[in-house]
């Protein structure tokens, strides 16, 4: 366990750098682009949400999107109908989390089979996709709120504190979404050297070992499960406070599409590799946009095809290895104890 | 008496829709194993060549019954030779790669064409029941729909390729072990489905928008259709279109048509609770 | 008289048109060492996942300490007390060899006491090298070693071992067998085997299994004499 230890001491220590890197940020980059970086840490939030369930889950969910999107709704319709932020704010991750409940509960004690999930989760995405699109009209209010349909719901109160009433600016802004990617990052860490983490890597090791243990891997991936919904919807909140906005393409195959692609590039079973994949992607989507010759889908298809085909382990753990590999190479290349060092292979993502 | 046949057509054009765009799905799972998530863009493709072809002064049953699938047919070919062979036996892979696929082919197809809806006047013309109007067309899927089911039932009962198709089905190494090239199996398989799905895309061009992103309206009840059903082609499409399609259709004709969608889903939802390999995985077990 | 610790009846697992264990009334005492033998597809390995709940029985009975265990979950059967070795290695292979038997021991223990039983275990099975290892990369005989360890670590109350000693060189075998003697004295076991030479040196009792079906039970010589254990063994139409 000394590993893990050591570990959580280094996650520690470079968390209290970015924690005081995001504090001084305001101070030294513009609004615009400060902007940019909010929404781009908020997005790392959403890929840290299946980079938990996929990486270390082992759960191959399709539909995240669906979870971030019903926590924007939630945050956005609970902000109409509250006078502070507090009730919104719980009601964006816990309306997720209800939902990955039910549906989790459907899919893992049916025990369905990997592939299925992946199926299941994109259908469930895709149906929300139509259902709010469709729920344009004065039919469909909760509260105070209008869901808008297709249109959106556009305007969405910021954070407002309560007591004080304190509501929030830009940076403000910055501060929370950075704050957000930093706690759940820690949170993760913390959670995964815990016996609950320990857990859920073991099944998505060896489902069968895990159970002949006395561990009901059902119960485990559900809860694992809820726990990436609730993620996925502390970023939608997140999100749809960057733009004042949310609207039903939230729900799209793009979404979903995307955050695959930031955590299979970024790499699985890492925490880091989700968080870069993000930031690297929507840096590039964002580059696209601004020309005309190359369309997006285009782009992330190709992307997706190269790393399925060629890295399918992603960067972050090949660039890991590749560092373990020269390090051996350079401890053997040098006169000294005669005793070559053990291998340590990296723990092999056994992920079909 | 008017309103229920009216009300019955409906529910046989829900299941008609069913069965075209969910077969060549089907045919590829039940066969390969293989989730293909870039079926909704084959579909698009399908469309696609119908439009163009009929835009181009060709007959536009010519271009729905023979341009589409031939053409759909050749890009699933070439899709089964430069991916999936390569993923075979990776499943999670698979669904990745072919998910690339599909924002690849969506992305391609806007930069080409452009992000706009097409269209093609929809052939045969309508009819009158009582008081309501139908057309012509919506029958004239279902008939096609029951025609390709029972195409799928010729070939694997008649045919050497069936033959093969039904061992390979049950059993991949025996099918290899009676001299079967099941490279050969699979490249075929992975042609006809898309044939089929290219086929069911052109069909369903003069009734639907066409516009690059057209497939994702479709795949979502294609999967659950094919997952409903489980890995029976025939057995499994027919039993899951007829009950998610009266489902479907039933619960739109009683509240909305989006509200048909959420009441199918949790239908299919609870069904592979109870069911988790599928219809055919209890029931007509071992069918065609 | 105290019930037995473990008992079946008319225990009957069908797939299909093959009955794979048929009518298996089976009886364990506490404190008891069983081997199991019989040829290949008796249905030694398929009465092991009955037991475990990795597969529902057609039909009969399996009390555990007087309770019926037939059909329950796995996880709740390694909870009531039975812990498995299955046939060939089922371990965590991305986690290191500690962590593997951590797992097993954390269940009912808190943090501390589960890192004294893994330290007992460990000392048991005495694997050579780092503890830290990752257990993929171990050698065959470890892994079963690593497997036999993470069961132990569990604290079951009766271990089935299944083939524990299947492709071990001979010394392997006779610690395995040490092992396999040191366990017994404070856990009943049941051990499916084929190693004639393994099972004198651990064995108390055997069962024979052909075809599903308890062929006889009685102490190793008098099984090892037996005319029709021969005749299954060498395939000949038992009479």
């Amino acid at each position: 366990m000394i590993r893990t230890v050591l570990s959580l001491r280094v996650t520690l220590l470079c968390a209290l750098g970015a924690a005081v890197l995001a504090g001084l940020a305001p101070q030294f980059v513009d609004t615009f682009t400060l902007l940019q970086a909010t929404v781009f840490v908020a997005m790392a939030v959403l890929a840290l949400s299946l980079g938990f369930i996929w990486g270390f889950g082992g759960i191959l969910s399709f539909g995240q999107a669906a979870f971030f999107g019903l926590g924007g709704y939630a945050y956005a319709v609970g902000a109409f109908n509250f006078t502070d932020s507090t009730v919104p704010v719980i009601l964006s991750m816990l309306v997720p989390m209800l939902f990955a409940a039910l549906l989790g509960y459907f899919m893992f004690y049916g025990r369905i089979s990997n592939v299925y999930v992946g199926v299941i989760t994109l259908t469930v995405t895709l149906i929300l996709f139509n259902v709010v699109n469709s729920t344009a009209g004065d039919a469909y209010r909760i509260g105070s709120a209008a869901l808008g349909g297709f249109n959106g719901i556009p305007s969405v109160p910021g954070i407002t504190l309560p007591f004080t009433g304190y509501a929030f600016a830009p940076e403000d802004d910055w501060y929370l979404a950075a704050g957000c990617l930093i706690v759940v990052f820690v949170g993760l860490k913390l959670l995964l050297a815990s016996h609950f983490g320990r857990v859920v890597v073991a099944i998505r090791e060896n489902e069968v070992r895990a159970s002949l243990l006395g561990y009901d891997p059902r119960l485990y991936k559900l809860l694992a499960f809820v726990v990436g919904g609730g993620i996925a919807g502390l970023a939608g909140c997140l999100y749809t406070l960057w733009g004042a906005f949310i609207s039903p393409t939230i729900f799209g195959l793009a979404t979903s599409a995307q955050i695959i692609i930031w955590v299979m590039i970024g790499g699985l079973g890492t925490l880091i590799g989700p968080v870069l994949g993000a930031v690297a992607i929507q840096v590039l989507v964002t580059e696209i946009g601004g020309q005309q010759l190359l369309d997006a889908n285009f782009v992330l298809g190709a992307i997706l095809l190269v790393f399925v085909l060629v890295l399918p382990a992603g960067v972050v753990p090949t660039v890991e290895r590749g560092v373990a590999a020269l390090w051996r190479r350079g401890r053997r290349g040098r006169p000294g104890p005669a005793e070559a060092p053990a291998a340590h292979p990296l723990p092999g993502k056994a992920l079909s | 008496m008017d309103l229920a046949a009216i009300v019955g057509l409906n529910v046989l054009s829900g299941i008609a829709s069913l069965v075209l765009i969910s077969l060549g799905l089907a045919i590829i799972f039940g066969m390969m194993k293989i989730i293909n998530l870039a079926h909704g863009e084959f579909l698009m493709l399908g469309a696609y060549a119908t439009v163009l072809s009929t835009n181009h002064g060709v007959n536009i049953w010519f271009a729905m019954l023979v341009i589409s699938p031939v053409f759909v047919g050749l890009v699933g070919i070439l899709v089964e030779r430069t991916l999936i062979r390569v993923l075979y036996g990776r499943l999670v892979d698979t669904m990745l790669a072919t998910w690339g696929l599909s924002l690849f082919i969506v992305g391609l197809v806007t930069m080409i064409f452009g992000n706009t809806i097409n269209g093609v006047p929809t052939p045969l013309g309508g009819f009158q029941v009582g008081a309501y109007r139908s057309d012509l067309y919506t029958p004239f899927l279902a008939l096609v729909a029951l025609l390709l089911l029972c195409g799928v039932v010729v070939v694997l009962r008649f045919t050497r390729f069936g033959l093969i198709a039904r061992a390979t089905m049950q059993k991949p190494d025996m099918a290899s072990a009676l001299g079967v090239d099941p490279d050969r199996v699979y490249m075929a398989t992975f042609g006809i489905g898309a044939a089929v799905t290219g086929l069911a895309g052109g069909l369903l061009a003069p009734v639907s928008g066409v516009a690059p992103t057209m497939g994702s309206a479709f795949v979502a009840k294609a999967f659950i259709t094919v997952v409903g059903g489980g890995a029976s082609i025939l057995a499994g499409t027919a039993s899951a279109s007829l009950l998610f399609g009266s489902i479907n259709q039933m619960g739109s004709y009683l509240t909305t048509p989006v509200f048909g969608e959420v009441i199918l889903l949790v239908a299919a939802t609870l069904l592979i609770r109870v069911l988790p390999e599928g219809i055919t995985g209890r029931f007509f077990r071992g069918s065609l | 008289m105290t019930a037995p610790l473990l008992e079946t009846r008319g225990l009957t697992m069908r797939f299909g048109g093959v009955v794979a264990v048929d009518a298996v009334d089976f009886t364990l005492e506490e404190g008891e060492l069983r081997c199991l033998i019989g040829p290949n597809g008796a249905g030694k390995s398929t009465f092991f996942k009955v037991l475990t709940g990795q597969l529902l029985p057609s039909a009969g009975t399996v009390r555990y300490r007087g309770r019926d265990i037939a059909g329950a979950a796995p996880h709740a059967i390694a909870r009531a007390g039975i812990g498995i070795k299955l046939q060939t290695p089922s371990v965590f292979n991305g986690l290191s060899i500690r962590e593997n038997l951590w797992l097993a021991a954390r269940r009912k223990n808190g943090a501390k006491r589960a890192d004294a039983v893994v330290d007992g275990v460990l000392s048991l099975i005495a694997l050579a090298g780092s503890t830290d290892r990752i257990v993929g990369t171990l050698a065959h005989g470890q892994r079963q070693w690593v497997e036999i360890g993470t069961v132990l670590a569990g604290e079951p109350d009766l271990i089935l071992l299944d083939e524990p000693a299947a492709g071990m060189n001979h010394d392997e075998v006779g610690r395995t067998a040490e092992i396999v003697r040191a366990i017994n004295r404070t856990t009943s076991l049941i051990v499916v085997e084929h190693d004639m030479a393994f099972i004198r040196m651990i064995s108390d009792r055997i069962t024979v299994f052909n075809r599903g079906s308890v062929l006889m039970e009685d102490r190793a010589d008098a099984v090892m004499r037996d005319q029709r254990v021969r005749d299954v063994y060498l395939g000949k139409k038992a009479a």
